[in-house]
């Protein structure tokens, strides 16, 4: 059983296939007309989310009203959430509507950028056989790895990732206030689904301390309708906790984590496709003395993020606007840099390590070798005999995948049109037996009789 | 299992491309991803040399449940001394090929580090045919 944490509803999706069309791992089929995720193969990458024209693909989050059974609720926030609002609505604005809409607390996960960056920088020390040293930061590349790119997950850094060590540091401030767990709530903002699963199902350690996930174009809709409620002469607090600094700004952007890491060469990839491609050409060794790769599956990383609601490129702006506004400050000298989290510094690196990210192929066809040979065999053959033309009307994204599918017992050859339309030719079946297979795959409801125009 | 590659001469554009192939099948046998990477290795370097250093040439493998051989036979100029050109640093790149940044000589020690069993077999002006297996475990 592999968690994720998209979902399509059967009540809204209508079978269109554009999802199982522009799914990377060819994760979705479709059964009975409607959309369905195969979950070994499923990343969380938002792909099918994009596109889908029905609504019916969401994200499982958390009832919003949890954190008011915590009396120290933690609002955990990306500093992309800050960049999702208008010039007009500062930091400080969001930070204050949040507490008045009944957060205790309030902390971006970015405070944390620097001690993941120190961590990373101190595992690149100590680990110098390992290379290129792939960044943990985005959970869909480190289940993208998993299953795709089995020989690679060695490479990829068991470091804990902003989020979870901001979380560590809320948890153990308040703690040492003398509150108990009990009444501490840690709150995530997500701003996608991937982080979901890596909340809820994380890689390489036993439980999150997270204790819910908000979804962040839900939290955006609250916080500007409360802005809006309270009018232009509200009082809003001013900030008290320390800014975030530019580094830590931008390192949710593209180029945010290359950007200050030491290493020789590195590259930073962003857009799923762009990773594969990258990924194909690594694992065959064809890239040589890379040191460390920031691999992100959202185009212009986390400010395309599914559920980034205002464009990709205004957001990210928004986030520069506010990281030059930041390192203005630090050149003048009016903002310490990086010294929010030092009172727990020390026992946030000695826990900032999780275990090694293990494989686990979705490609695999059998696990013994003997009968997965058979299988590739009939595969081969088979893929002979299709059109090749992966038009998708077998409810398969290719027909590659299809006669995987007939191989490995998950469809049969009849839901080929092309060879339906064979078998009918020669007698071999009849037009009501070839229909049925039609419906089968995509409902009995798509044509409902002569169409006179 | 057998599948067949063409390598064509110069064609360094389509270097790779049975490496990958292959790389991917193992990856649907299940193959230990680190055997795996030692097979995709030895193969592109193999198919490198037959586009850079002959005229193109012919990739053949053979798949079975314990191992995969792999044979790359190409036309070309041939090696005249192997035990030399096993050699790191050894080479009998052209100059042409040389300027493009291949022929550092390190080919077929880089293939020989990679698989279990290497044989390389050559004759001057006719061309040259690596025999390569790597076990699966």
């Amino acid at each position: 059983m592999f968690y994720h944490a998209l979902q399509i509803e059967d009540e809204r999706c209508i079978g269109c296939s554009r999802c199982m069309k522009v799914c990377p791992t060819e994760a979705i089929r479709i059964n009975g007309g409607k959309a369905t995720i195969q979950e070994h193969r499923c990343i969380d990458c938002g792909k099918c989310y994009e596109v889908c024209p029905a609504q019916s693909i969401s994200i499982k989050d958390d009832d919003f009203e949890m954190f008011r059974r915590y009396p120290h609720s933690v609002a955990l926030l990306p500093a992309v959430f800050i960049g999702q609002f208008p010039d007009e609505i500062s930091v400080s604005k969001v930070y204050a509507t949040l507490r008045e809409l009944g957060f205790a607390h309030v902390m971006e996960v970015e405070s944390a950028a620097a001690i993941y960056r120190d961590v990373k920088e101190k595992y690149a020390r100590e680990h110098p056989d390992i290379r290129p040293l792939i960044s943990s930061f985005c959970p869909a590349i480190v289940r993208l790895i998993q299953i795709k790119y089995p020989s690679l997950t060695e490479n990829i850094m068991p470091i804990k990732v902003p989020l979870d060590l901001c979380a560590m540091y809320a948890l153990e401030e308040l703690l040492s206030r003398g509150i108990p767990r009990e009444e501490i709530g840690l709150f995530y903002i997500t701003p996608c689904a991937a982080k979901v699963s890596a909340v809820k199902a994380p890689v390489g350690e036993e439980k999150s301390l997270i204790d819910g996930v908000i979804n962040m174009n839900l939290l955006y809709n609250r916080v500007y309708k409360h802005i809006k409620d309270m009018g232009k002469n509200h009082q809003y607090p001013p900030l008290s906790r320390q800014r975030l600094s530019a580094d830590a700004i931008l390192s949710t952007l593209t180029n945010g984590e290359r950007r200050i890491c030491s290493a020789k060469r590195s590259y930073a990839i962003d857009g799923i496709e762009n990773v594969m491609d990258f990924l194909d050409k690594l694992e065959n060794d064809e890239v040589e003395g890379v040191e460390f790769l920031e691999l992100r599956a959202c185009d212009q990383s986390c400010a395309g993020a599914l559920l980034s609601c205002d464009n990709r490129f205004l957001c990210g702006e928004r986030m520069y606007a506010r990281a030059r506004k930041a390192a203005e400050r630090e050149r003048n000298g009016e903002m310490p840099r990086d010294r929010e989290m030092d009172k727990f510094k020390d026992y946030l690196v000695a826990h900032s390590l999780v275990d090694e990210v293990e494989p686990r192929s979705m490609m695999v066809l059998d696990p013994d070798i003997s009968k997965a040979l058979e299988k590739m065999e009939k595969i081969e053959r088979m893929k002979g005999h299709l059109p090749q033309i992966d038009c998708g009307v077998c409810g398969a994204p290719t027909c590659e995948a299809f006669a995987t599918d007939v191989v490995c017992g998950q469809a049969h050859l009849e839901q080929c049109v092309f060879y339906r339309l064979h078998l009918e030719a020669k007698g071999k079946m009849t037009l009501n037996e070839g229909r049925s297979n039609m419906y089968a795959v995509w409902g009995d409801d798509r044509i409902s009789g002569e169409i006179d125009v | 299992m057998h599948q067949e590659y063409t390598v064509i001469e110069g064609d360094f554009v389509n270097a790779g491309k049975a490496s990958s192939s292959v790389k991917k099948t193992l990856k649907q046998l299940n193959v230990n991803p680190q055997v795996v990477k030692r097979v995709v290795v030895a193969l592109y370097e193999a198919e490198v040399n037959a586009i850079a250093h002959a005229y193109g040439g012919k990739v053949l493998v053979d798949i079975d449940p314990d191992k995969i051989k792999m044979v790359v036979a190409d036309k070309g100029p041939g090696i005249p001394d192997i035990a030399w050109a096993m050699e790191e640093g050894h080479s009998t790149a052209r100059p042409e090929v040389r300027d493009m940044g291949f022929g550092a000589g390190m080919g077929l020690p880089n293939m020989q580090k990679n698989v279990d069993k290497l044989n390389v077999t050559s004759e001057v002006g006719v061309g040259t045919t690596v025999e390569m297996e790597v076990n699966f475990s």
